[in-house]
């Protein structure tokens, strides 16, 4: 016995035959316990099998899915349809970035700017390794602990209005994780990240409208790590200016 | 024979003047940002009567008789009202911009923007103190 009937209205793109997205409506018989990816699926495998959108995991840790719901980017994984106002749910694919087809967008911009803060462990000296692991305490690990979180979803992208005026701007993500790599005690490539971290398409491109850490659905702060980098860096500009040398974080 | 498409993504164009309409919250980041150019315009009132001062005596008497005026006394509230908006909206994100660490625990974000309260009022009341408020004149 299903909970309920829902209406969907979901945004489709054809490349091959659409000049431009339209919104196509179902009905479906939903659970209680569903989520807004559950009714997806539901309609691709007993109503319409040309819907194309992406998922993997249905628990909120791949990063697949996310996509507007009611006009709010959010992982349709962990979106209840029970916590949706009543009436038609309205589903597109996520905002800001080019549609491929149906809810599938092209994600390669994000990808590109997410290299160029090189998210990784830079090290001036390698350790070698007779000379054991990095040791981290619990304290330097709570440092930049919550930037971990990131699933790479992009719904910070969607929300960000910055972004969706410069695309040039390398957006809340990427550079929530150039924070998290500056913030770990391992590394060492502050300095490496700067050039692109406080160019002109950086963080002075971000006006804290605080879209993306209110939409995050993994809970990270991408406005507070922007934020936090913004007085690191001109700090460090005012003392290399005063000639007492790159204050390290 | 399968015939491969070229693709065509589509670009969904931003309304690049009225955004900020749908969203409540878009609507408050862009009061929040409208409400700078009130402080900036202050703070060109408040460099205008130091010249006026530097002018000297009948200059800045002027420039203090000018403030009296009703379309100033209004544009002084509306620009309280403006300003508190803008301060009251920037303290309650301080705890994002400047997180303090305690071993392995974070500083709960009441704290910090109860002390930028704390301060303001120290301020303020420092400022009324060396202006004579309190000496009856």
């Amino acid at each position: 016995m299903s909970y309920k009937t829902i209406e969907l209205a979901i945004l489709r793109y054809r490349p091959e035959t659409d000049q431009a997205p339209w919104f196509q409506d179902y009905r479906i018989p939903c659970e209680e316990d569903w989520v807004v990816l559950d009714a997806i699926n539901y309609v691709k495998d007993h109503l319409d099998s040309t819907l194309s959108y992406r998922w993997s995991c249905h628990m909120a840790v791949c990063g697949s899915c996310g996509m507007m719901i009611d006009g709010e980017p959010r992982l349709s994984c962990k979106t209840f349809l029970r916590d949706l106002p009543e009436g038609k749910i309205r589903i597109e694919p996520l905002a800001n970035f080019p549609i491929e087809r149906d809810l599938v967008v092209i994600l390669d911009d994000f990808m590109e700017k997410l290299q160029r803060v090189k998210p990784y462990i830079i090290r001036k000296e390698e350790r070698a390794l007779d000379q054991g692991e990095h040791l981290q305490t619990p304290a330097q690990l709570a440092r930049f602990m919550q930037y971990t979180h990131c699933i790479n979803c992009c719904c910070c992208y969607s929300a960000c209005p910055q972004y969706a005026l410069i695309p040039e701007f390398l957006g809340p993500a990427a550079l929530a994780l150039a924070h998290r790599y500056n913030l770990d005690s391992r590394d060492q490539g502050r300095e490496e990240r700067e050039e692109v971290v406080a160019s002109n398409i950086g963080i002075w491109d971000c006006a804290f409208a605080d879209a993306c850490s209110l939409v995050c659905p993994k809970h990270v702060d991408p406005a507070g790590a922007i934020q936090q980098m913004k007085i690191g860096s001109t700090i460090a500009w005012y003392l290399d200016h005063l000639g007492l040398g790159r204050k390290k974080t | 024979m399968i015939e491969k498409s070229l693709p065509k993504p589509f670009v969904r164009e931003v309304a690049r003047t009225t955004w900020y309409l749908t969203r409540r919250r878009d609507r408050m980041h862009m009061a929040q940002e409208l409400s700078s150019i009130f402080i900036g315009g202050y703070a060109l009132l408040l460099l205008w009567g130091v010249k006026a001062l530097a002018a000297g005596p009948e200059a800045y008497q002027a420039f203090l008789t000018s403030l009296g005026s009703p379309l100033s006394l209004g544009l002084h509230w509306l620009v309280l009202a403006v300003t508190l908006f803008h301060t009251v909206s920037w303290f309650g994100v301080t705890p994002k911009a400047m997180p303090v660490q305690i071993g392995e625990a974070f500083l709960p974000g009441g704290i910090i923007v109860g002390g930028h309260y704390v301060v303001w009022i120290a301020l303020s009341l420092f400022i009324l103190f060396v202006a004579g408020v309190f000496n009856g004149g």
